[in-house]
């Protein structure tokens, strides 16, 4: 099967108590479970300070998760988004080759030995 | 007053260069703002090549993460005194 990487960055609104922040991730994570895809990491960031406020909030609760999956499944992965009122934003990119070396270092932790150094490290 | 075009000392105008061809980077991540932040001027704007110096392919690479980094409110669209 037609497997393509992706990489989802969403935001869920600050309100929410931790157990339910995590459910709701968990709930995500799941869905992506059933419907065959492999997920490679799930990062919380945790409560980040926006630059501009959505809805009505300046802090959001960021977490981005990387997978691997059959592309038909984004619509229904998506769909599941709006459904949600709990998620602010999300973004879905998909991953090409560089973009898959590059999170694959940043699993690594090649990047936050040294913190950033003047210059991206070449890759 | 008579109109003289100032000398304009060549000497501090240096090569400019990609650094995406020069250090061989080849993806700009949009989840990281302060490196996207070289490339965004003092109102959040991005700014043009002649200023940055990249080359057209990584330009564009450039402002499609910014745009991405804008959607995720990592960085502002408009704003003052964001350095």
């Amino acid at each position: 099967m037609f497997q393509r990487n992706y990489e989802t960055v969403f935001i869920l609104t600050p309100v929410l108590s931790d157990v339910q922040m995590k459910d709701t991730v968990d709930k995500f994570v799941n869905l992506l479970k059933e419907e065959g895809a492999d997920v490679i990491n799930v990062e919380n960031w945790g409560l980040k300070r926006m630059a501009y406020t959505i809805e009505k909030k300046t802090t959001g609760f960021y977490v981005m998760v990387e997978f691997k999956a059959v592309p038909t499944i984004i619509r229904k992965f998506e769909l599941e988004f709006r459904r949600d009122e709990k998620v602010m934003r999300f973004l879905t990119t998909v991953l090409d080759k560089h973009s898959l070396a590059y999170a694959e270092k940043r699993r690594k932790g090649e990047f936050n030995k040294k913190v950033e150094a003047k210059e991206e490290p070449a890759q | 007053m008579t109109l003289v075009n100032e000398p304009i000392n060549r000497g501090e105008i240096r090569k400019k260069y990609c650094r995406f061809k020069k250090y061989g980077i080849k993806y700009i991540d949009y989840k990281d703002p302060n490196y996207l932040l070289k490339f965004v001027n003092e109102q959040g704007k991005i700014l043009p090549r002649r200023l940055t110096g990249n080359s057209a392919k990584y330009q564009r690479k450039v402002a499609q993460a910014i745009k991405k980094a804008r959607h995720l409110a990592l960085l502002p669209f408009v704003t003052d005194g964001l350095k």
